[in-house]
This record gives structure tokens, sequence and C-alpha cells, in this order.
């Protein structure tokens, strides 16, 4: 791009006329410019793509569709029901003559039986009836019910499923359409933000609407835990050590070979290390947190450790020799005055290294955490760290991997979240990025 | 020819401070300084002069180890200060450092407040018992590098924002404010204007009551002005060294003539 050739000197003119040398100089300029531009739009084009493309696939997982029926159970009710031998079905029946009720009130006629709640509902009565032994003042006052419709009702809303593609089956029936539209008139069947996405645990193959991320989120958390508490200050240190005392010999030079090269090894291989060395070598438990942290921290120090020696070795010398004239030893140069430069470096490449590691699911499925279903919270701090979990994109991979379209949606709602869990951990390194650099 | 340096500054017979004797310094295979004995003495200011790439900065570095922070350099020969070999296996270069300051060619400020920068070396080698003490040594050691008035209204601004004469005077201020014995400067009037090397230059006068100082220079008139001896290299060798006067009226080596004369160099 740039010309070099001494082929000709301009001929003397007046500096208001450009001459041709310049010419060709300014259009180069220009030119590099557009392709500059042109670069970035094509950049931010498919930028915007991936967004939108997410966030509309994404966002109805967001949402889930409810029957709220708002009915009292009186004394006499609940003993006659828990008298008998089918108590959930009992209270099914309850239900649905509170449900019938409901729509006479409103003057809609439709006909449906227990089985046509079933498609829409799941099993009702059990939770009804667990809600009741729960909480035995709320009888003989009206409770106020919100149940979660079927993964398919859910998908009639949402536009999923149409009339056209129903096959009559046990899942759903095209009659039982006819009683959705008459809730949905009805007031009694709508759409509510979907809490338990965030906050939930998994369910099992057949209950998307059940399922949320809220566990592997924890799973996820506390796996940052341990990478963050092991790979910055193992790869400070050996980066501090490599760049600052080490003797340049044959052996260090083989060192920061094999780290270059461990930065470019496929995540798996980690994983099967973890699975040979921390699982099969050490018993630690399977699907553990703290085993999957231990092998994105393997997987995270060489990322460390390149930037972190890249940013030592950016700090100008000149300022390692003024902290050496004034008698300051090699630590004091190094920790007060070179590591506080490197700094902002350092976070940078943690952050890097965080991200990919948060997003990692290779590893984890040679260690158990891909495929066990999270269905409850850890107990405590401890057990968020021993006890089996998933993780975020272990779940994301779980749920597209399963067979009903609702699974599909979640999987989308999962990469919000994932995003999200990351943009959140960008801003408080973008923070404190600012906090050190404020130092000058 | 310069002028004869005033009698005031002729040069009084004092102590021998450091004393080096066939000192060789090598870069991996560039054997950088060669041969080099001298004696520099206390209280006294000491040039040295040559062409570019002589050695100076290189000898200069020796003096404090400074060289040591280079993989690639290899010292030998005995250098001693105060009759203590320097570099002995019991020497601990940083003790050695704080007796022996260094200004470097370029200003290299810590990017930290003005305070800071002077304060830092006091602190780590804790010369002050409690702040009102670091206060004094930090205004002390201002004033002596010339630059107090400039700067006291502003203590917590960052010394890396001061000008290059400012950040040079910052520099001589914090390598005074750890109170050395020898003060090693290597040419640190290269980058200020002729009134602050004026301030420098008396600052070193003053310095040469308590110090023995060390100074590299290009320029022949302030080798003439402030020192009292003068070594002139060339080639990595020491080719003479001798008193200030001498040196600039009276060379006895051939290549000093020229050198001086701005014929080499
Ligand atoms: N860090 C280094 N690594 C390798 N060689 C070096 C290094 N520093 C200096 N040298 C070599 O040692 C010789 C002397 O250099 P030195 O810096 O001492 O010269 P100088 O007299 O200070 O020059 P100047 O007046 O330009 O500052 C030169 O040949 C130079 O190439
Ligand atoms: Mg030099």
């Amino acid at each position: 791009m740039t010309d070099v050739s001494m082929e000709s000197a301009a001929p003397r003119g007046t500096l208001t006329t450009v001459d041709a040398r310049t010419k060709k100089r300014n259009a180069a300029e220009k030119r590099f410019r557009a392709y500059g531009l042109t670069a970035i739009v094509i950049g931010l084009f498919f930028l915007v793509v991936l967004a939108v493309s997410i966030i509309r696939s994404g966002l109805p997982a967001f949402t889930q569709t409810v029957v709220e029926v708002e009915f009292t159970l009186t004394q006499e009710q609940f003993d006659e029901a828990e008298s008998q031998l089918l108590k959930t079905k009992a209270y099914e029946n309850i239900f649905i003559a509170a449900l019938q009720s409901q729509l006479e009130q409103r003057g809609l006629n439709v006909a449906f039986d227990a089985a046509a709640i079933e498609r829409l509902l799941g099993k009702t009565g059990g939770t009804i009836r667990e809600y009741f032994r729960a909480n035995p003042d709320r009888i003989g006052t009206p409770v106020s019910f919100e149940l979660a419709a079927s993964s398919r009702v859910d998908g009639y809303f949402k536009g999923r499923v149409t009339r056209d593609s129903v096959v009559d089956s046990r899942f759903l029936m095209v009659t039982d359409l006819d009683l959705v539209d008459a809730l949905y008139d009805a007031g009694i069947i709508k759409s509510a933000f979907n809490w338990n996405f965030i906050t939930g645990a998994d369910t099992g193959v057949d209950n998307p609407g059940g399922a949320g991320i809220g566990v592997a989120v924890i799973g996820s958390f506390f796996m940052m835990l341990v990478v963050l508490v092991l790979s910055l200050p193992i790869g400070v240190a050996a980066s501090i050590y490599l760049e600052e005392f080490a003797p340049k010999n044959w052996f260090t030079d083989l060192i920061e070979v094999n780290i270059s090269n461990l930065a470019a090894v496929p995540s798996i291989v980690f994983g099967i290390l973890g699975l040979a060395v921390f699982i099969q070598f050490m018993h630690l438990p399977q699907s553990a947190p703290l085993v999957g942290g231990l092998v994105l921290t393997l997987m995270t120090l060489p990322t460390i450790i390149i930037s972190t020696r890249a940013s030592l070795k950016a700090v100008p010398p000149s300022i390692r020799e003024a902290a050496l004239g004034v008698g300051a030893s090699k630590m004091q140069t190094v920790f007060h005055h070179v590591l506080p430069l490197a700094a902002p470096g350092i976070l940078t490449g943690t952050i890097i290294g965080l991200a990919q590691a948060l997003g990692e699911t290779a590893p984890l499925l040679l260690i158990g955490m891909v495929g066990y279903i999270a269905r409850a919270y850890p107990e405590g701090v401890v057990s968020g760290f021993i006890d089996p979990n998933s993780a975020m994109p272990a779940q994301i991979y779980t749920w597209a991997a399963r067979a009903d379209a609702g699974f599909y949606e979640k999987a989308w709602g999962g990469i919000i979240i994932l995003l999200l869990f990351l943009l959140t951990m960008n801003l408080i390194a973008i923070i404190l990025r600012r906090r050190f650099e404020r130092r000058w | 020819m310069y002028d004869a340096p005033s009698t005031t500054k002729e040069a009084v017979v004092t102590d021998v401070k450091i004393q080096a004797n066939d000192v060789q310094v090598y870069y991996a295979d560039n054997h950088a300084i060669k041969d080099v004995s001298v004696a520099i003495q206390d209280k006294t200011v000491t040039a040295f002069i040559g062409p570019s790439g002589c050695g100076k900065s290189t000898f200069l570095r020796c003096l404090n180890r400074m060289n040591d922070t280079i993989d690639i350099c290899r010292v030998h020969g005995k250098i001693e200060i105060d009759g203590e070999d320097i570099y002995d296996k019991r020497v601990d270069p940083v003790q050695l450092r704080a007796k022996v300051g260094m200004v470097f060619q370029k200003p290299n400020p810590f990017p930290k407040s003005i305070y800071d920068n002077i304060a830092y070396g006091p602190r780590i080698h804790g010369m002050a018992r409690n702040k009102a003490e670091l206060d004094e040594i930090v205004e002390r050691a201002l004033r002596r590098g010339a630059i107090w008035d400039e700067v006291k209204d502003r203590l917590n601004a960052p010394g890396t924002g001061l000008s290059g004469g400012q950040q040079q005077r910052l520099c001589i201020a914090r390598a005074v404010a750890t109170e050395p014995e020898v003060l090693l400067m290597d040419e640190p009037c290269s980058a200020l204007d002729p009134i602050a090397t004026a301030q420098v230059e008396e600052l070193i006068d003053e310095l040469r009551q308590n110090y023995a100082v060390v100074i590299v220079t290009h320029s022949m008139q302030q080798a003439a002005r402030v020192s009292q001896r003068t070594a002139f290299f060339h080639l990595g060798h020491l080719v003479e060294y001798d008193d200030t006067s001498k040196i600039f009226t009276n060379p006895e080596d051939s290549r000093t003539e020229s050198y001086i004369t701005g014929r080499i160099g």
C-alpha cells in the first residue's frame, strides 16, 4: 500500500495544487479507510444477526402459558379426599369442578373431561394436594392456582404448534384446542413471565415447561470460582517468575514453548486428563463443579500466563531501572511498580480465559457434567463444590439434545442467560480495570 | 580550547572513594570495556567524556552493579568502594544501590504522584519514622533538585505529567532523597534547556560537598564547568584521566586532543 519508490522527484509546484504523488497517496488512504469501514460494517451485521436470532429464539423461554384458577377447598372436601384411595384423583375432580363453574360463570359452555385436563396441565391433583398439605391454614379460604400448561399448549400460544400440525395423540387432541381457546377467551389461560426458568432446576425429558437453568447457573458459578481462585494466582506467579526472575536458558525456553503449545491443546484433551487424574486416580466426585473447575483451570492457565507475560513485557524497562536505581529489591520492583502497571492487561487476559472456560462444554462431557440432570440446589457452599451439578453450557447442550420442541426453546433461553452471565463478568472486569488504570 | 576552570573548582586532593582495577566488561562477545583502572575521589565531580558507544554508560553502570540486570553482561576485574569489593559474593546489590544513587539519561519518573516518586526510596529504606519526617525528606530532596517551587502546590499530581526537564530534576531529587554517598549521572542534562541545565549544574556543584559525583556528558563545556576530574574514554579504553583543567588545556594523548577539539567522535 505504501509507496516508497523514489523513481521521480515531484516537480516543484505550488502548494495549492495537489501533485500526482500526493493524489495517489490520498487515494490510497481513502481506499484503506473504506476497507476498514466495510470490515466493521460486515462485523456489525453478523453481530446484529446473531443477537436478533438469539433473542428471537430465546425470548419465548422466558414466558410460560399458565392456567389460573381460583377456588376454595372446604374442610369437608379435604377430609373426604384424604380418606379416598386415589387421593390425587379426588383433588383433580375438585379442580375440574372449580374450572367448570368458572367457565359457567362467564357464560361459556365447553364440554371437557379429566383426560383433556391431564393433556393440558399434566397431573394437577398432586400439585393441589401438596399445597394444601403444606399449608393447612389455607383450607376454607379462596386460593388462586397458577398451573403451567403442557409443552404443546405452550407451543400453541407461541406459534410452535398450529391446528393444522396437531395430530391426535395422548399428548394433545385437536378438540383440546377448542377448550384452550375457550379458556383463553375467559381469561383463565394466559402468558406469564417464567421466573421458574431463571431460578428453577432441570426436569426430566417429559416436562420442558418446568425446566429451569438456575441450578446450572449455580454450578457454573462455583466452577468459575474454582477457576478464578486457582488460575489467577498460579498463572500470575508463574508469569512473574518466568518473566522477571528465571534465568534465560534452554530449560526456561522449553517451558515457554510448552506453555504456548498448551494454549492450543483442544479442550477435550483436558477433559480426559481430568477424568483420569481427578476422578479415576484421586477419586474426586463425578460431575462435581470442583472437578469441572480443576479441569477448566488447566485449560485457562496457559491463556492467563501468556497474557500476563505479555503485559509484564510491555512495562518499560526504564521503570524497573528507576526502582532498582533507588535501591529497591527485585521483588519490590516487581510488586510496587511493574505489577500495578501490568494489572489491566492481566485482568483482560484473565477475563478472556474465564469467558472461554465458562462456555466450555467438551471437557465437562468427560467428567460427567453433561447429561447430569440437576434437579435440586446444593444445600450449602461445600456441597456447591462437591455435589454433582450441571453447568450452563452443559445444560444447554442437554436440552438441545432432547426430543421435545419445548426444550429447544429452553436451550436458546439458556444461551441468553449464559451471555448475561458473561456480560456481568466483563462488566466487573471493566470496573476493576478503570480502578487500576486511574493510577497512571 | 576552553577556559581553564576557575581556581575555586581546582581539584583538592581527597580520599579515593571508588577504586577500579583492570575492569573488563563483555556483552556476550562484545568487549565493551577494556582494562580500565581508575580512582574516583570523594567530594569531587568526575566527568566521563568520549565518543558515542565508547563505553561510558557501561562503565558507569558497573559502579552500582546495574549491569547485573542485563543477562549477557559479564564484568571482570575489581571495583572497590571505600575499600570494599562491590563484586564480592557477599555484597547485596540492593544495599549497594542504596549507597550509590543513579540518574538516567532519559527521565524515568514512576507513574505515581510527585510526592510518591520522592518518598519511595526513603520509604523502602525506612528512613522516616512518621509522615512528618517523610514530608520533610521529600521537601528537602525537591529543594535540592531545584524543582520545589514548581511543584510544591501539586505534590499529588502525577510525576509523568511534568515537562521533560522537570521530570529529570524530579529524578535527581529522587536519587538524592535516599542520601547516597556516590551519585552516578548518565547524561542528566541531555533533555534540559539551558536554564534547567544551569540549575542542575549548580546542584551538582552543591552535591560535591557531600558526595562523590560521576557524570557522563557529551558537552565539553559542561565537563569543564562542573567537574574537577575528567576521564576520556575511547573504544572501551580509558585513554586519559586527569584534572579537568589539564585535560582541557594540555592533554597528553593525541586522541584526547582531537576529541575535545572536535576532530573525532
Ligand atoms: N544492553 C546491551 N547489550 C549489548 N550490548 C550493549 C548493551 N549496552 C551497550 N552495549 C554495547 O556496549 C558498547 C558501549 O555502550 P555504552 O552504552 O556504554 O556507550 P556510551 O559511551 O554510553 O555511548 P553514548 O554516549 O551513545 O551513550 C556499545 O558497543 C554497545 O553496543
Ligand atoms: Mg550512554
